[in-house]
């Protein structure tokens, strides 16, 4: 076995493993490639059925409309249609996908009935002989539609008046535990930095756009009747009983009638977690008692699949003249389109990915999981992390340019050592950026000077550095930004180099070309975005708490909890108390 | 709609069935005869997922009009291994881990197929030219060029 494009640095933390294991750190053969290369690893759709019926959805055209009528009278007459599925076809027309682990409200219906809420969203489903059929009919189907303003920004979604995208969740936002419009993080105190006068404070704004995972295969799911009264269904999906345990609750099925087989998946990348096409197929195959394969072409799954959410940033930090960075502060805007899906969880891992890799004394972040007319998003590779990653790494290009510092020296000046208290309260362990730091500098050709150069992240952390910062809670114990109680403790001191750090670095050699690190100018496409603020943080858009703020979690009920007879509602009963809930506001114990 | 009937070789073999008027070759190999390795990614000649050789060049199953192959030989993915024994191709794709979900592999195969049939020794830059009209999504490219040079050398070796 060769891999010739990894390559194992393990010069680096050689104590911390035992390097003579057989298989743990050995490159190894994928159990599945010998399917792969010879052609028989069977994906969902090589599975062949004899009577195979093929499923298409007719799908708005409007980024927000109201549907007044929809005529099927044309459609159902035409050669080879079997059946003309609508809104209410479906047992229990209303999810969300972490329903099954009770979190958030049901706010989409598997076909949409009384408006749609973003372009492609599927308002009835026609069920043909062929593929080719049933587009023919898809196009014979007329939708009266009454078009409505679309809000297409998420923070201009948080304005006043703006128009409400998804009626589950009135104000634009997703509300946590029913009460907290957003997630937010208070580690020390921002504001008394901020006031320093010795202090740079650098800000920037980023934004990421939506991304499609684009899987070679496109998303689908074939069910058919068993003879003992199931239904069988072989997807491409990504999550087998998160499908499974969807398409029990929409449908209204015990799950022990499902039979689900799926684990060959052309391809996914997050993008195939989202249960469209299963809870579709196995209804088609109840209604027809035929087989019945729904799945998207290219296009479909280009428009209609749900992307990595855009994300929009805003950052502040105060840097010391010799780069350490005391304070950092964020407010993040996450699209998460026109419903939940998994983005509520994707802001509560931006969150707690904040403030970064960065040990930062004083960290302060507001992050709103919001409501637009875009197409909902979903799992993508990372996601929450990747887009606030994006904008601290850019940020921090920006905060060495500001204050005359190597971009990668600051990192490694600021960087994680083991023992370091991290915003969250739990302590920094294996870290590895600053070697990570080094390795890149080598590979690049990048000199880093002395004392970044024998900077390790095995020393100079814990200590002082281990210390949680006093932080201002309110008289219900939550984090807030009432002024503190007692004076906030002086910010701890990071590694001091040896030689005194040079406040600006000198001009590097014309042979080794900058990158130029501005990215707050521009947008994706390279247009410039408008300036980065100048004045502080404007303050959030929406009155904090939506109702009244209970200070017992337990207080806290979801307005409807979906209940099932099967094993999928076991696990996390109390909203709060699962692995979803640790960063709702409250400060921990 | 009215159907044609249509023979041609598969993989070595006399095949023969109907079909619609306007059928893709990809359709006619998945659903009519049953060959399952040539997978649908686009339909539209931009994935190259679906490839397979007529008469030894490469094609987009998805984009040939089925009754254009009739009397001739389609080879797919499932003509590379005899029985246990594997093409050169598959084993170094295996031992370079140049397969992650596997969807692509049997087009990525048949365009190497393709190019080391007509050119026993390529170079890299060959090699490169022959799978730009395939798209992986997991593995990344290296691992695949890699396992394609290797399988020159091999069957060079073979061959010689």
């Amino acid at each position: 076995m060769t891999i010739n494009t990894v390559e194992m640095r393990k010069e680096y933390f050689r104590d911390e493993r035992d390097d003579s294991l057989n298989e743990v750190g050995q490159p190894t053969r994928r159990q599945d490639i010998l399917g792969h290369v010879t052609g028989r690893s069977r994906f969902y759709d090589d599975h062949a059925f004899d009577g195979l019926l093929h499923m298409r959805c007719v799908r708005s055209p409007h980024h927000h409309a109201r549907i007044r009528r929809i005529d099927t009278s044309r459609a159902e007459g035409m050669p080879g249609v079997r059946r003309v599925v609508l809104a209410a076809d479906v047992p229990r027309n209303l999810n969300t996908l972490l329903s099954l682990i009770n979190f958030g409200r049901d706010d989409e219906p598997l076909i949409a009935h009384a408006k749609t809420a973003y372009i492609g969203e599927p308002v009835a489903a026609i069920i043909a002989e062929t593929e080719g059929q049933a587009r023919d009919a898809v196009a014979a189907v007329r939708v009266d539609w009454e078009e409505l303003p679309a809000v297409l920004d998420a923070e201009e979604a948080l304005a006043p008046g703006a128009p409400v995208v998804n009626e589950a969740w009135p104000h634009n936002v997703f509300e946590y535990h029913d009460k907290y419009t957003h997630q937010k993080l208070r580690f020390g105190d921002v504001e008394s930095i901020f006031r320093r006068n010795d202090l740079r404070v650098v800000e920037g704004r980023y934004q990421m756009s939506p991304i499609e995972q684009a899987p070679t295969e496109t998303c689908g799911a074939i069910a058919a009747p068993e003879t003992n009264d199931r239904y069988v269904c072989h997807t491409a999906t990504q999550a087998l009983f998160f499908s499974l345990g969807t398409t029990a609750k929409l449908l209204d099925l015990p799950s022990s009638r499902l039979h689900f087989i799926g684990g060959t998946v052309g391809g996914g990348f997050g993008g195939k977690v989202d249960s469209l096409h299963e809870p579709l197929a196995v209804l088609g195959a109840m209604l027809t008692g035929r087989p019945v394969k729904c799945m998207w072409d290219r296009a479909e799954e280009m428009q209609v699949g749900a992307p990595r959410g855009a994300e929009r940033w805003y950052l502040k930090d105060a840097v010391a003249a010799d780069g350490r960075i005391l304070a950092r502060q964020f407010r993040g805007y996450f699209d998460c389109g026109a419903y939940t899906r998994l983005s509520s969880y994707a802001v509560q891992k931006a969150t707690a990915h904040l403030p970064g890799p960065y040990t930062i004394p004083n960290v302060h972040a507001d992050t709103y999981c919001v409501f637009t007319n875009r197409t909902p998003a979903t799992a993508m590779r990372g996601f929450g992390v990747t887009g606030v990653d994006f904008a601290i790494e850019c940020h921090m290009d920006k905060v060495a340019e500001e204050v005359g510092m190597d971009p990668i020296e600051l990192r490694i000046l600021n960087a994680y050592r083991d023992g370091d208290m991290k915003a969250h309260r739990r302590l920094a362990k294996n870290c590895a950026l600053i070697e990570c730091c080094h390795v890149a500098a080598e590979k690049a050709g990048w000199p880093l000077a002395e004392p970044y150069r024998s900077m390790s992240s095995l020393r100079d952390g814990g200590g002082e550095r281990a210390a949680i910062p006093q932080t201002a809670t309110d008289e219900d114990g939550r984090v807030g930004s009432a002024p503190p109680k007692t004076p906030i403790r002086p910010t701890s001191p990071l590694p001091r180099p040896a030689a005194p750090m040079p406040s600006v670095r000198p001009a590097p050699p014309v042979a080794k070309p900058r990158p130029v690190l501005d990215p707050a100018q521009q947008d994706a496409y390279g247009q410039p975005i408008r300036e980065a603020p100048k004045a502080p943080l404007p303050p959030s858009p929406r009155p904090e708490p939506v109702a009244r703020p209970e200070p017992s979690l337990q207080a806290a009920k979801p307005a409807e909890p979906y209940k099932s007879a099967e094993p999928f509602s076991r696990g996390t009963k109390r909203p709060g108390s699962g692995r979803f809930g640790g960063l709702s506001g409250m400060r921990r114990r | 709609m009215s159907k044609t009937p249509l023979q041609f070789r598969l993989n070595g073999a006399e095949k023969a069935v109907f079909v619609e008027a306007g059928s893709n070759l990809l359709d006619v190999l998945r659903r009519g005869v049953g060959d399952m390795t040539p997978k649908y990614g686009c339909g539209q000649g931009a994935c190259g997922t679906c490839t397979v050789l007529v008469e030894g060049r490469p094609r987009l199953a998805c984009l040939t009009l089925a009754e254009t192959v009739s009397g001739q030989h389609v080879e797919t993915a499932a003509s590379l291994s005899d029985g246990p024994d594997l093409d050169p191709l598959q084993d170094c794709f295996m031992e370079h881990f140049a397969a992650q979900c596997g969807y692509c592999t049997p087009g990525m195969l048949m365009a190497a197929k393709a190019l080391l049939d007509r050119h026993p020794a390529p170079s890299r830059e060959q090699v490169v030219e022959a799978i730009s009209g395939n798209i992986c999504r997991c593995t990344g490219y290296e691992p695949i060029i890699t396992a394609i040079l290797d399988a020159a050398t091999r069957r060079g070796r073979r061959a010689g």
